[in-house]
């Protein structure tokens, strides 16, 4: 066995959970019944007191650790979540699903619509962060799970963590809030709606319902990608990593075809992208984004927003991020403080941009283990 | 460069002098906490609730292995992240030596906070003075361990300076107290805490 099967959870099968009871949503659509895909990972305790929920961010899904075919891991947290590791499956049972409206398996825009037997297409409705939530809740409920030990996200994921500490706080004993923000800026707002905009003028678009013309928006996806990608890091990653060199040459040759290695790099995480995520899916993903604003409720208060919040929080950022700047995490925590909650923040000092909640980052998951550890502590004190 | 000193050198006779000036439950914001193990004492004896503030993320996951809240600060930067009299006891802890500008976190100390507890190795200490007087050299002691060229500790003061800045900045210091190495509270402490204590903890508050 070698260290990466060491600290792996090793082979998982995603579970499909059905839900019949229609779903109400923020925006006033409605679903009949919708599935979520999941996996867990470590081994629940009696009561089910040891149950962590982890919230995917933008572009990823419920395949957050392990490995389902082969034998490597190849999950999208695998740096956090195993045994051994911050998120120990030792430990703690871990739930992650794909939320709705993704494409890896729970509903939304490609799956087949029931009323129609076609892909909802552009008919499936708007999703929210605060519809997440919900969906989530109800997978809990189904998995007879009444409080998580902690609830733990980055970026989108962060913002499903807040989301969950004001809506269910009874239900939530700890929440982790990584390089997230209580809402998105303007210059967020404008990136996200560029990317959109690529994908939606794409002419393989057909107005969301490429599935039945056969093709998808290839175009328009890869742009947003590429563009996405150079936000998620920083100008300095970006330096060092590419700097100016040219691919396999010394001098230009003047043409439009890639010849810098940056743009090589770009274009190949964008065809990558376009094999394995749904556009329509793109599109939702980036407009829950946008809307999350819980303190909008209360006349732009967060901490009116966060008042009925009873967890305890670590919030943590990154140096670099300047998509989710630490500012943005720092006025979580004050509102949190303004309401007397436990919590601890730390800003790591990191080079890599949004992308370093995924990373490994010695004092980021130094942080992580030393606070999953009183999460586990907590526990087992009952 | 070395670590600043952080309360790994208070001992227990020190912490139980903080813990006696901090009344039960209240709010309190330790500046430069270290490990924590100032606010575990006083959450544990006093019941009080709270922050730690703290720059070094080992530091950091320190606190937070000992069930303290920590919110990772650059105290050079001021307190800006904290609102107004949002504590009853604001805590600095044998760090007002190593800022940059130890005159505004005073300042700040007693915007975000009712009252402020300040501790720091007094210059004033007789050894020290001995050093400076006998050698012509910086003191080098168990307190102050770093040569002048790498130390953390830039802004030295003793007991009288602090008082003085104190009343310029019209903040009332409502008690002081030395101490030794020693843990000991002999006459001379008593009588003369600039010349004999070691390290210096005040209380302040402002004055209405």
């Amino acid at each position: 066995m070698t260290d990466v099967h060491a600290t792996s959870v090793g082979r998982v099968t995603p579970q499909l959970a059905e839900f019949e009871q229609p779903l109400h949503l923020q925006s006033g659509g409605k679903l009949d019944g919708f599935h979520l895909i999941y996996e867990c990972y470590g081994e629940r305790n009696a009561d089910s007191s040891n149950a962590v929920l982890i919230c995917h961010a933008l572009s990823s899904d419920h395949h957050a650790a392990g490995f389902h075919d082969g034998n490597q891991p190849d999950g999208w947290w695998e740096v956090m979540i195993g045994p051994g590791k911050p998120i120990d499956t030792n430990k703690f049972y871990v739930v992650c699903c794909n939320n709705l409206g993704g494409c890896n398996g729970s509903s939304g825009p490609s799956t087949i619509n029931p009323a129609t037997g076609k892909p909802f297409g552009p008919d499936f409705p708007m999703v929210t962060v605060s519809d997440w939530v919900m969906a989530q809740s109800l997978l809990a409920d189904q998995l007879g799970i009444s409080r998580w030990a902690a609830v733990v996200g980055g970026s989108l994921g962060g913002m499903q963590v807040l989301e969950w500490s004001r809506r269910f706080p009874e239900r939530i004993a700890h929440a982790v809030v990584i390089a997230a923000a209580a809402k998105l800026t303007a210059q967020n707002i404008g990136f996200n709606d560029v990317a959109r905009q690529a994908i939606r003028t794409d002419p393989e678009f057909h107005k969301g319902d490429y599935y039945s013309h056969n093709t998808i928006p290839r175009r328009g996806l890869r742009v947003a990608r590429m563009m996405g990608h150079i936000t998620y890091l920083s100008e300095s990653a970006m330096a060092s990593k590419f700097g100016r060199n040219l691919r396999h040459k010394e001098t230009f040759d003047y043409e439009f075809d890639p010849e810098f290695e940056v743009e090589s790099y770009l274009r190949h995480q964008g065809d990558q992208f376009v094999n394995r995520f749904d556009a329509n899916t793109y599109l939702l993903m980036t407009k829950a984004l946008d809307y999350f604003d819980p303190a909008a409720e209360c006349n732009g208060n967060l901490d009116a927003a966060l008042s009925a919040a009873t967890a305890d929080f670590l919030v943590l950022s990154f140096s670099s991020d300047w998509r989710f700047t630490p500012e943005r995490s720092r006025e979580i925590v004050r509102a949190l403080q303004t309401n007397h909650l436990n919590v601890s923040y730390a800003e790591i000092e990191a080079q890599q941009g949004h992308d370093s909640f995924l990373l490994d980052i010695p004092d980021y998951l130094h942080i992580m283990r030393a606070y999953m550890n009183r999460v586990a502590r907590v526990i087992k004190h009952g | 460069m070395a670590e600043r000193m952080s309360h790994t050198k208070l001992r227990r006779h020190d912490l139980q002098m903080i813990s006696d000036w901090v009344e039960a439950d209240s709010r309190v914001i330790d500046l430069g906490c270290g490990n924590g193990r100032l606010l575990q004492h006083l959450q544990a004896s006093k019941g009080v609730t709270g922050y730690g503030v703290e720059l070094n993320p080992e530091r950091i996951a320190e606190c937070i292995d000992n069930d303290v809240n920590v919110i990772q600060t650059n105290l050079d930067k001021g307190l800006g992240h904290f609102d107004d009299d949002s504590f009853d006891y604001v805590i600095l802890s044998l760090t007002l030596q190593a800022m940059r500008h130890p005159r505004t976190l005073l300042t700040e100390m007693l915007r975000v906070g009712q009252q402020g507890i300040v501790t720091f190795p007094n210059f004033g200490y007789w050894r020290n003075r001995m050093q400076v007087a006998f050698s012509g050299r910086m003191p080098i002691s168990a307190e102050l361990p770093e040569k002048w060229y790498n130390t953390p500790n830039i802004h030295l003061c003793t007991v009288k300076d602090f008082h003085s800045l104190c009343a310029q900045l019209n903040f009332t210091v409502v008690s002081t107290s030395v101490v030794h190495h020693s843990g000991s509270q002999n006459l001379g402490l008593r009588l003369w805490p600039n010349l004999f204590g070691e390290i210096a903890l005040c209380h302040i508050k402002k004055n209405n």
